[in-house]
């Protein structure tokens, strides 16, 4: 929509942009087309000369089995998160929505997770599942389960997946609440007049209705697990043990510390990017499409 | 709902408290840490019920800290959080409201450019550009300095599209007659402008100031010295991998400490809370 009155003005709004704009390039496109230009040099070991190297870079990174690794471990965290977060959290919204007055209190107690910062969440879960001293880790010994996440790979897996999936359930509550609040009663109403039962209604009315919701949550969610969940994994497991939690983000910090291989974690860095994009790309069509419904 | 029956009229309660009470256990578990002996918890004795050092660690937490690797009292920790959270929330809501007020309410060259340059970075987190980025504060010397924990991070594609999305909604009645009362943009402004998007800047802040208060990465990268980073990276730094040093009713604390000023705020500012986090998404 176009402003119809607009101000006239030489300087000044070039003025009021400028931090914004300041910032941005020297922040974000300066380093983001260092990234990109960096992924093409090979450094020596010293890092005093560089040679440009085409996708050198790119063609060792494929070749390396932690790559598919770290792949791998993203997909399987992404979509166990993804999906654990949202059919919890699908659960909650759908009950909560039903007591009419309750609603509110509801909300406000479970929503306060989202809060807290992965970093803390990830500690949280670890006091609970270390396994020399974790209550609950001491309480699934003796029941005799075997658990110990500092040394066995999967059960790494599963504490980094709980202390995401607990983190991300209250976001994913708050929006489906607001999409069910937002289907008229008149709509359910008429299908309980027509006969049919609550099962029948959620999954013939209500769920359709909500799966533009569900649509936009499912690449927030993803977006979540890739970026947000760095501070969970370097707190818990810090990719260990023997990189069973190395994500590909998590992957792009290892490899480029200390002055490691900048030039792989720049080629890394640049994958990642096209990735956003990407999930970014998906997000803003499906947003056009809600516009013209 | 529509039908009434008691067993399906009690079902969603019941299901409701187990997830409360899921979703609170972790931090019951960790209060309850925070109040016992740390050779207690290291034997795996701890108890479901609260111990009675509650003062003593949280004292000892704030002002004195671990006695191990990383000494720096959490105070100090819980100082530079909320420095680093109030700075990038009030820094990313001014610049943001005027970058959005150039795009919407003047036309000149490079409008669209701008506004593209700007939307754009949302495809580009820190985690896609770690060590250039780093490398650029680094030469800019604002390795373990407030502004290099806060300027890199004010930049926000957001809460620019956020005010772009509310300035469209105003009315151009409103600048009508503020031209015709000879005022000019700036008295536009902060005339008109700022006081009608005061529930729009609560509503950002809440947000804002929790998207601070909770990174990692970054505070990781530009901080080197103890007395500069933050309580998120501080608690990470005080787990020791050989578990018999860990004090973890430091830790506890520590994590205590972490959760209480964002969960309060998202508690008390509720109402902004909701409609900055359902409106920035759009």
């Amino acid at each position: 929509m176009e402003k119809r009155a607009i101000f006239s003005g030489k300087l000044l709004p070039y003025l009021l942009l400028a931090p914004q704009l300041v910032i941005t390039l020297v922040f974000f496109y300066w380093p983001a087309s260092q990234a990109l230009w960096q992924s093409f040099l090979l450094e020596d070991a010293f890092g005093l000369q560089s040679e440009f190297v085409w996708f050198e870079n790119y063609i060792h990174l494929f070749q390396q089995p932690d790559y598919y690794r770290a792949m791998m471990n993203t997909l399987v965290f992404s979509v166990a998160v993804t999906f654990l977060s949202l059919s919890l959290a699908l659960l909650l919204a759908v009950q909560a929505d039903k007591s009419i007055r309750g609603a509110g209190i509801y909300r406000t107690l479970l929503m306060w997770p989202y809060a807290v910062a992965p970093a803390v969440a990830g500690v949280l879960w670890l006091f609970m599942f270390q396994p020399s001293l974790g209550i609950v880790a001491r309480a699934m010994r003796s029941l005799g389960i075997a658990w110990d996440p500092l040394l066995n790979g999967t059960h790494a897996m599963i504490l980094v997946i709980l202390a995401a999936t607990w983190k991300q359930i209250s976001y994913n509550f708050l929006f489906f609440l607001a999409g069910l609040q937002a289907i008229p009663r008149s709509v359910i109403e008429a299908a309980a007049i027509d006969g049919a039962r609550p099962v029948r209604r959620f999954w013939t009315i209500i769920f359709p209705l909500l799966s533009p919701t569900a649509f936009f949550l499912l690449v927030v969610n993803v977006v979540y697990v890739f970026f947000d969940t760095f501070g969970i994994i370097d707190a818990v497991t810090g990719g260990g043990p023997s990189k069973a939690t190395e994500t590909l983000v998590y992957k792009v910090y290892i490899d480029g510390r200390l002055g490691g291989d900048l030039g792989g974690s720049a080629a890394q860095s640049v994958i990642l990017m096209m990735i956003v994009i990407a999930l970014t790309a998906v997000q803003f069509r499906y947003i056009e499409r809600r516009v013209t419904y | 709902m529509v039908e009434r029956r008691r067993f399906a009229d009690i079902l969603p309660h019941v299901i409701l408290w187990v997830g409360i009470a899921i979703l609170a256990f972790p931090v019951y578990v960790c209060f309850i840490g925070s109040t016992h002996e740390k050779s207690l918890i290291a034997n795996g004795q701890m108890p479901l019920t609260p111990g009675d050092l509650f003062f003593e660690t949280y004292y000892k937490t704030i002002f004195i800290g671990t006695s191990g690797t990383t000494r720096e009292p959490v105070g100090q920790m819980l100082l530079n959080s909320f420095i680093m959270a109030s700075v990038i929330a009030c820094g990313k809501i001014a610049i943001s409201i005027i970058s959005s007020f150039a795009i919407v309410y003047f036309k000149f060259p490079l409008r669209m450019a701008a506004f593209w340059l700007i939307f754009m970075t949302l495809m580009l987190p820190v985690e896609v550009r770690i060590y250039p980025t780093y490398k650029i504060a680094a030469d800019l010397n604002l390795l373990d300095s407030y502004a290099g924990l806060t300027v890199p991070l004010i930049a926000s594609a957001t809460a620019t599209l956020f005010f772009r999305q509310f300035f469209q909604t105003i009315p151009d009645e409103l600048i009508e007659a503020s031209k015709l009362d000879g005022a000019g943009p700036i008295r536009f402004f902060w005339d008109t402008v700022l006081p009608l998007s005061r529930t729009n800047i609560a509503a950002l802040f809440v947000i804002l100031f929790i998207y601070g208060w909770n990174q990692y990465l970054w505070p990781l990268l530009i901080t080197t010295r103890d007395n500069m980073q933050t309580i998120v990276i501080g608690i990470k730094k005080m787990i020791v991998t050989s578990d018999a040093l860990t004090e973890w009713n430091v830790v506890m604390a520590t994590a205590m400490l972490a959760m209480v000023p964002p969960v309060a705020v998202v508690i008390l500012m509720q109402r902004w809370f909701v409609k900055g986090l359902v409106e920035t998404e759009k």
